[in-house]
């Protein structure tokens, strides 16, 4: 097997499996940029996909081939929507910002399969017709060895990922607003001085994380899974996590991240085909993600560090 | 109540009590849009965790672990730890007596307490690791736990299917002589899985309500848990403080792991998702207000709330996932303890 022959397996794997790690890594980036920790994008992810599997199977039959590409961008507002649940209890009632995203992960693992039952009395969805298929880019795909490795057999949203990320990080560090929401997450005191509401900017950093996670939620559900059950989302949102934090809080190091731990995925899914990797327990590749997260932490891989003010409140007039 | 907002030792005991309260209510009012009947929910989950000696069993049955991962989360926050990690350190613990269980010869005397003291020290090692890297790199122990989470669920199964894979996705059966189960509890209840567990789960809150309360090194513990400059100046070694304050919470919540392996399953599952008692124990630890007693009631709560969930479901069709949302919603309730002070003073504007 040549080096070529094994990108066409590994790369298409990967961007495959990374979209939506890194849609949802980005959520975390506009969260934890403005100051509140959101250890509940997991929850979030399966609110987006439980919203995107539903909203499939109930327009399919109108819109046909459509209808994922809709229900991602219901998903994208569904979990925006509950994403303030986050905000309110966070920013408002000024709870606890670990514990309230615990909560929320709790509150939509339990009201998701509350609501699959209800809805289909059944504890899990059916399989939807239309998948976001792996597809080959036109043209593109015909350009020799580049268009294999790099347009073939990908879905699109791989590509949108990567696209947005770099939207993100236009945002962020290029915009009045991106210095706004970064302000507020390193001194909301001095933000508020210079007449930023320090509030407002957190409820927008935390909506958008909902909008982001439902959106990558939805990807893996109607890309990857297809289905609905309890256990569709399993750890894809705390994988999400630790790629924003291995990528610095920074919207391209989350991408690049979330492509290098989808990778990390794919392999313990398509290292069996490859020589080298045959003979290394996939548990290993399992866990990589993990302890290198860990790692980058304590600074063997570089020193990661969060935005000053993230997980405490901003109580006005308070030092 | 204005007295009541001025006292903050009242005031904590409120607030655990109001959110269940509340949490109970919006269950309800879930309950009501969802075309359920809540009254008739609410006297089927009652009638599941009280209505016969069987449930009561069972209900104690799953208090046991919960208790000791709320004591593990618990002990934790009284240092100002937030140990995400329960989970994972339950995980490594149940291997460990597992382990242990199965594949030692001994007496039962000695056999029991070697098994689950072997589940502490896995626990307690696990613990460590996030305590030693806060203390000694200052990286938050919230990520690094739940980082070491998934490390340790992947690391079990694959250590299960390995080493002692006993076929059908479970390991080895541990020997007679380890096992926490008992015909005499068992038949008193009615053939519930009751087992002697929660005698180690009480023992195990008493051991930290003394440990805190009691000795130098649980004022030190708490010290640095209210003050951690303060607690610097005034000599305290504030790193061996996390450290070791880490590494009990990981004890606890391995003893937690013992509960299942020596108790209720008899070995482990290969998992490939979490079981929820070590997040299940930062809702018991937050409504039992932290304290060891507090978790002990918090703990039956929970644990009747999830054996009674399937009988909900039996008697008055209410998806057993109510029983998930509500815990959820009271841990919203506790942990925005601001809101319930903002609607007492309201209220008490009110009266006047």
């Amino acid at each position: 097997m040549s080096f070529l022959d094994i990108l066409v397996i590994i790369i298409p794997a990967t961007l495959y499996t990374a979209a939506p790690l890194i849609f949802t890594a980005l959520g975390g980036v506009l969260s934890e940029r403005s100051g509140v920790v959101n250890i509940g994008l997991e929850g979030l992810m399966l609110f987006g996909a439980f919203a995107g599997v539903v909203t499939t199977l109930t327009l399919q039959d109108s819109v046909g081939a459509a209808a994922p590409w809709i229900a991602i961008v219901v998903a994208a507002i569904a979990s925006g929507i509950f994403s303030l649940v986050h905000a309110v209890a966070s920013i408002t009632f000024r709870a606890d910002q670990t514990v309230s995203g615990v909560a929320i992960n709790m509150l939509a693992a339990g009201l998701t399969l509350f609501l699959i039952r209800r809805i289909y009395n059944k504890g899990q969805t059916d399989f939807v017709d239309y998948r976001i298929n792996k597809q080959d880019v036109p043209f593109l795909s015909d350009i020799p060895v580049i268009g294999d490795i790099f347009f073939s057999r990908i879905p699109y949203t791989s590509y949108i990922a990567i696209f947005v990320a770099i939207i993100v990080w236009y945002i962020v560090f290029k915009t009045p607003f991106g210095l706004r929401l970064r302000s507020v997450g390193e001194h909301p005191m001095a933000a508020d001085t210079m007449g930023i509401n320090v509030n407002r900017m957190r409820y927008i950093g935390v909506v958008l994380s909902g909008v982001f996670a439902g959106i990558g939620g939805s990807v893996y559900a109607l890309s990857i899974s297809g289905n609905f059950t309890g256990h569709t989302i399993a750890g894809q949102g705390f994988l999400a996590l630790a790629a924003m934090i291995f990528g610095k809080w920074h919207p391209i190091g989350a991408m690049g991240a979330a492509l290098f731990f989808g990778f990390a995925t794919s392999l313990s899914i398509t290292g069996a085909q490859i020589p080298l990797l045959q003979n290394i327990p996939s548990v290993f590749l399992i866990i990589a993600p993990y302890v290198l997260t860990i790692l980058a932490l304590t600074g063997f891989v570089g020193r990661a560090d969060a935005p000053k003010a993230s997980g405490i409140p901003y109580v006005k007039g308070q030092r | 109540m204005q007295k009541l907002l001025k006292n903050d030792k009242l005031f904590n005991i409120v607030v655990p009590i109001f959110s269940a309260i509340l949490g109970m209510l919006v269950g309800a009012f879930i309950m009501l849009i969802g075309g359920y009947d809540p009254a008739k929910g609410f006297s089927a989950l009652f009638q599941g965790m009280f209505g016969s000696p069987k449930n009561i069993g069972e209900m104690i049955r799953a208090a046991s672990p919960l208790i000791l991962a709320g004591l593990a989360v618990g002990f934790a926050f009284k240092t100002g730890l937030f140990n995400i990690g329960v989970e994972g350190q339950l995980l490594v613990g149940w291997l460990a007596s597992v382990y242990v269980g199965y594949a030692l010869n001994l007496p039962a005397v000695i056999h029991i307490p070697v098994a689950i003291l072997a589940a502490a020290i896995a626990g307690g090692l696990w613990g460590m690791i996030p305590g030693f890297l806060k203390a000694k790199f200052k990286v938050h122990e919230v990520i690094v736990t739940i980082m070491l989470n998934y490390v340790a669920l992947y690391t079990t199964a694959d250590i299960i299917k390995r080493y002692l894979y006993a076929g059908n996705e479970k390991s080895y059966k541990i020997q007679e002589s380890a096992s926490l189960s008992s015909g005499f509890l068992s038949n008193l209840t009615d053939g519930s899985r009751l087992h002697w567990g929660i005698l180690a789960a009480v023992l195990m809150a008493v051991i930290m309500w003394f440990l805190l309360e009691k000795t130098t090194t649980g004022y030190e513990l708490k010290a640095v848990g209210f003050n951690r400059h303060a607690s610097q100046y005034a000599g305290m070694n504030v790193s061996k403080n996390i450290v070791f304050s880490m590494t009990i919470s990981g004890a606890f919540a391995g003893i937690a792991g013992a509960m299942e392996g020596l108790g209720t399953f008899q070995n482990m599952t290969v998992l490939s998702a979490f079981t929820g008692t070590g997040f299940d124990g930062i809702a018991v630890a937050l409504l039992g207000a932290n304290n060891p007693f507090g978790i002990i009631i918090a703990g039956v709560l929970f644990g009747g709330l999830n054996t009674a969930a399937p009988q909900m479901n039996f008697n008055a069709n209410v998806p057993s996932e109510l029983v998930e949302i509500i815990i959820a919603l009271i841990i919203f309730f506790v942990a925005s303890s601001y809101l319930i002070r903002l609607l007492l003073t309201r209220f008490s504007k009110e009266g006047k």
